[in-house]
């Protein structure tokens, strides 16, 4: 458990524990594009650098494991300097308009801009815009807001392992590329959205989502998938006004998804408000469903139901339960028919 | 699941059986390729290529149904040459004679011959499972949907055990359950012989509990039906009224037109569900129900955790919780069943259960927990039988002999027909082909046939052709696919404009009476 100086104080690391890391849990702010829990150590994108009393030149915190002793500052005008310098040089390569941009609020870049008080990119690139990959039905990829900080190339390939993003080409005309640069639906992408969370600035991002609303707009619940088995943990972010929810993302905390997601868990969520729902209790009368009020249709299935059974016998009503449904109300059903109609014919279809 | 889903990326050695694991689990998918990255072997026992055998060191390319032989033929290798785990077997096993005996009928040759693998492929794929651990074993509906589900699960079971794979981190058996409360809803003790936590319906103890705990004067007392058994029932008037409480039974179930028959012979059918679908027109009374993200409650995943779901919008027109519909039943038939929220059914189930007696909503606020958690301090289980000590003190082998499918191809129908889940969609696709995009994703059903076989009837990629069983037809378009192998055809039941349960087999397994969707047998025909 290595001790040293930060910022003038003392702290305990963990072994092995990066500068990063404990600045962090220490409430200092670093920016860092291209470091993400994740994906590991990266140490390209250089504004995550620190100072450190005997080291030649500056140090990248991500990638740099605290030691006895060390004396860290995170903040001084030389680092403001570089980071400044850095950012900037970025803000210009690209096109950044945060207006437009469905990240605003959320992109680590705008964050790290903010922060180092950089209202406008400073230079000018001559540099042509990029096409912006629209193809694919989830995803949307905006090549000019790329700040090539590999996350998402390392998500596809060592988080989730799917394999089907790349950087390709040389210098200034490095791209990320699917398979071998085709649109992204005419690639291999299994719309995980595994890139769209780890992505920093407005780069990739859900088409769903787009134009739904800004992060101070909707509020952020925490559920579980009602996909496969697997239950991943998801935020849900809702937009309470409109009574919609208008965005998932992963939870990064722990199992059993560590924020990974499939695409019907990622954008499989707006089948609730489908205008195709089932609203109103229904009854076949002559032939047809017409809507009735609960108490209406409450009262006839009990009649119905106490009729069979004073007739044909408890056991001659059966019914089945959703493995789709919460376990309250898998509860619900089998206590009814057992508790209150005396049969245990009550199945679920886990079985077919 | 007997282990966790963390596990998995431990594991020096994957074998998956029946699983396509990349479609219908992505993210357990994503812990095997991570996996296997590290440097961990990854056996694919599957019929067909599917997409995980990218990223496999091995791929057991057996005949569909023919698992048990497969095992089996491991085992006879693995026993053979002593490789068995000789100390695991004599401390926490039973009956091992008897899976020896058995085994003993499946020299390599014999396996090879029934499941169509090379017996040398056999011979390596026995060593090294006998030679590297830890070994985790995963299955889906591969294993299960089969008239002999119960025998492959019982032979899964065998090899772990035989390799002293149990009780251990990243070893076990373990099912990757297909829906997101599978689990749970058995857990629930919606099946016909238990209660809640797997308490016997036939155990005058269980059954004196809950008559205190429910407050009622007499339960009933014999094990009750099971779906097959519900259905055919309609037929005969041993079922009169059916309560049908999301699912959509006319695309889920085998042979459309038999379910179709069924529903139409009832005196009385209720559907609680959150879309017109399939089954509604048959219904008498269709209750709306709220639906995820609308209601609150728990579901529990295939390791086990209890997690919560939570309400953040209000269910459209006067949908309700299926919770409190059956309250309101229950009132008018003259019983109150003491609940007014999802929170106070959470608490009637847990305070007369067990494993999940010591899992409050409290407690699972943040993170959820793997049952069994009997008590309010148990931290919950990560993996079960710890050490080798089975629930029922000693490990059982369940030696079972190979047999065919109820329906193997003839001259008449020379296709073994296949059925499952795709990425994109899910199921009888209520949820899925009612979000924006995914039917851009994958809009139409497609029958996969292998190159050879649609050279040989003339078909290519596209065309649209006919799958005919003794059960019906329907028409789709043909993916020519290496996918399949020859002699096999694939489809899923996501589309109702091209349903494969049309034509697939309500034959089932006699004890679980899960049919055998993964095996009847078919032809093609030009559309």
């Amino acid at each position: 458990m290595p001790k040293f100086t930060l910022n003038g104080r003392a702290v305990e690391a963990a072994e092995g524990q990066t500068i990063l890391d404990v600045a962090r849990d220490q409430g200092f702010y670093i920016p860092s594009l291209c470091y993400h829990p994740k994906v590991g150590q990266s140490g390209m994108c250089r504004v995550c650098a620190v100072e450190v009393e005997g080291a030649r030149g500056l140090v990248m915190s991500c990638i740099t494991p605290v030691t006895e002793g060390m004396v860290v500052t995170t903040e001084s005008p030389r680092l403001l300097e570089v980071r400044r310098t850095i950012v900037d040089m970025l803000l210009s390569e690209g096109e950044h308009d945060c207006l437009a941009c469905e990240m605003c609020g959320e992109c680590e870049l705008q964050d790290a801009a903010y922060r180092l008080g950089i209202e406008r990119a400073s230079m000018v690139m001559d540099k042509p815009s990029l096409e912006v990959d629209a193809s694919h039905p989830m995803l949307v990829r905006n090549p000019n807001r790329c700040i090539h900080c590999y996350r998402c190339i390392k998500g596809c390939n060592n988080t989730v392992v799917n394999e089907v993003l790349d950087m390709g080409y040389r210098g200034i005309q490095s791209l990320v590329v699917a398979d071998q640069n085709v649109p992204l639906a005419e690639s291999s992408c299994v719309s995980c959205g595994e890139c769209v969370q780890l992505c920093p600035t407005g780069a990739l991002i859900g088409k769903k989502s787009i134009g739904t609303g800004r992060v101070w707009n909707l509020e952020k619940v925490r559920t579980t998938c009602p996909y496969c088995g697997v239950g991943c943990q998801m935020w849900l972010h809702v937009d309470r006004a409109r009574n919609r929810v208008v965005k998932v993302t992963g939870d990064e905390e722990g199992a059993p998804n560590q924020g990974m997601l499939c695409v019907k868990g990622r954008f499989g969520f707006d089948f609730p408000a489908s205008d195709k729902r089932l609203t109103m209790p229904l009854i076949r009368k002559n032939g047809v469903h017409e809507p009735v009020s609960w108490e209406e249709a409450l009262d006839f299935t009990a009649q119905r139901l106490k009729e069979i059974r004073e007739q044909y016998g408890a056991d001659t009503i059966s019914a089945i339960s959703s493995s789709r449904d919460v376990n309250e109300n898998n509860y619900a059903a089998m206590k009814f028919m057992r508790a209150v109609i005396g049969t245990n014919n009550i199945d679920n279809c886990a079985r077919t | 699941m007997t282990n966790s889903i963390r596990e998995i990326e431990d594991a020096r050695l994957l074998f998956v059986i029946g699983s396509n694991t990349t479609e219908a689990h992505p993210v357990i998918s994503y812990y095997m390729k991570r996996a296997v990255k590290k440097g961990a072997t990854l056996i694919v026992c599957d019929p067909r290529r599917i997409d995980l055998v990218r990223w496999a060191t091995h791929h057991v390319q057996h005949r569909v149904g023919t698992d048990v032989a497969l095992l089996n033929g491991l085992m006879n290798e693995i026993i053979a040459r002593g490789w068995a785990d000789k100390t695991f077997i004599e401390q926490h096993t039973e009956n091992y004679e008897e899976l020896a005996r058995m085994v003993a009928a499946y020299p390599l040759e014999r396996a090879a011959e029934i499941t169509g693998v090379d017996a040398g492929q056999l011979r390596e794929i026995a060593r090294i499972i006998a030679t590297t651990k830890p070994m985790g074993l995963y299955y889906t509906l591969g294993i299960t949907e089969h008239t002999c589900g119960t025998d492959n699960v019982m032979t899964c079971a065998n090899l772990q055990m035989l390799l002293g794979n149990m009780g251990r981190p990243s070893t076990g058996v373990n099912p990757l359950r297909g829906q997101n409360n599978v689990q749970g809803a058995c857990d629930m003790g919606s099946l016909p012989n238990i209660y809640q936590n797997y308490q016997r319906v036939d155990n005058p103890a269980v059954i004196e509990k809950f008559k205190k705990g429910w407050k009622v004067d007499r339960l009933p007392e014999k094990p009750g039906l099971t779906i097959p058994d519900m259905f055919s029932g309609m037929l005969d008037g041993r079922t009169r009224a059916f309560i049908c409480h999301g699912e959509n039974v006319v695309m889920s179930e085998p042979n459309e037109a038999h379910t179709i028959r069924c529903l139409e012979a009832l005196d009385f059918l209720v559907v609680l569900d959150i879309f017109p679908n399939q089954t509604t027109p048959y219904a008498d009374v269709i209750f709306p129900c709220a639906c995820w993200s609308e209601q609150d409650g728990t579901f529990t995943n295939t390791e086990r955790r209890v997690q919560r779901v939570r309400k953040v919008v209000e269910p459209p027109g006067e949908s309700r919780e299926a919770w409190w519909i059956y309250a309101e039943l229950a009132r008018r038939l003259g019983y109150d069943m003491e609940f007014e929220s999802a929170h106070e059914v959470w608490e009637d189930m847990r305070r007369l259960g067990t494993g999940y007696a010591g899992i409050t909503w409290e407690r699972i606020e943040e993170r959820g927990i793997q049952w069994p958690a009997p008590t309010t301090r148990h931290p919950g289980t990560a993996y079960l039988h710890k050490d080798g000590n089975f629930a029922r003190g000693k490990g059982k082998f369940m030696p079972a002999d190979w047999r065919p499918p109820a329906e193997t191809p003839d001259e008449e129908y020379p296709f073994t027909l296949s059925t499952g889940r795709r990425l994109w969609h899910y199921h009888t696709g209520t949820q899925t082909r009612n979000c924006v995009g995914f039917n851009e994703l994958f809009g139409e059903e497609l029958v996969e046939v292998s190159p050879q076989d649609a050279r040989d009837l003339k078909i290519r990629d596209g065309d649209y052709v006919w799958v005919v069983s003794r059960r019906g037809r329907v028409k789709m378009k043909a993916w020519v696919t290496e996918r399949s192998p020859k002699g096999v055809l694939w489809s899923s039941f996501h589309f109702h404009e091209a349903h494969i349960n049309v034509v697939t087999n309500n034959a089932f397994d006699p004890v679980t009476q899960t049919a055998e969707y993964k095996a009847c047998a078919a032809r093609l025909e030009k559309a």
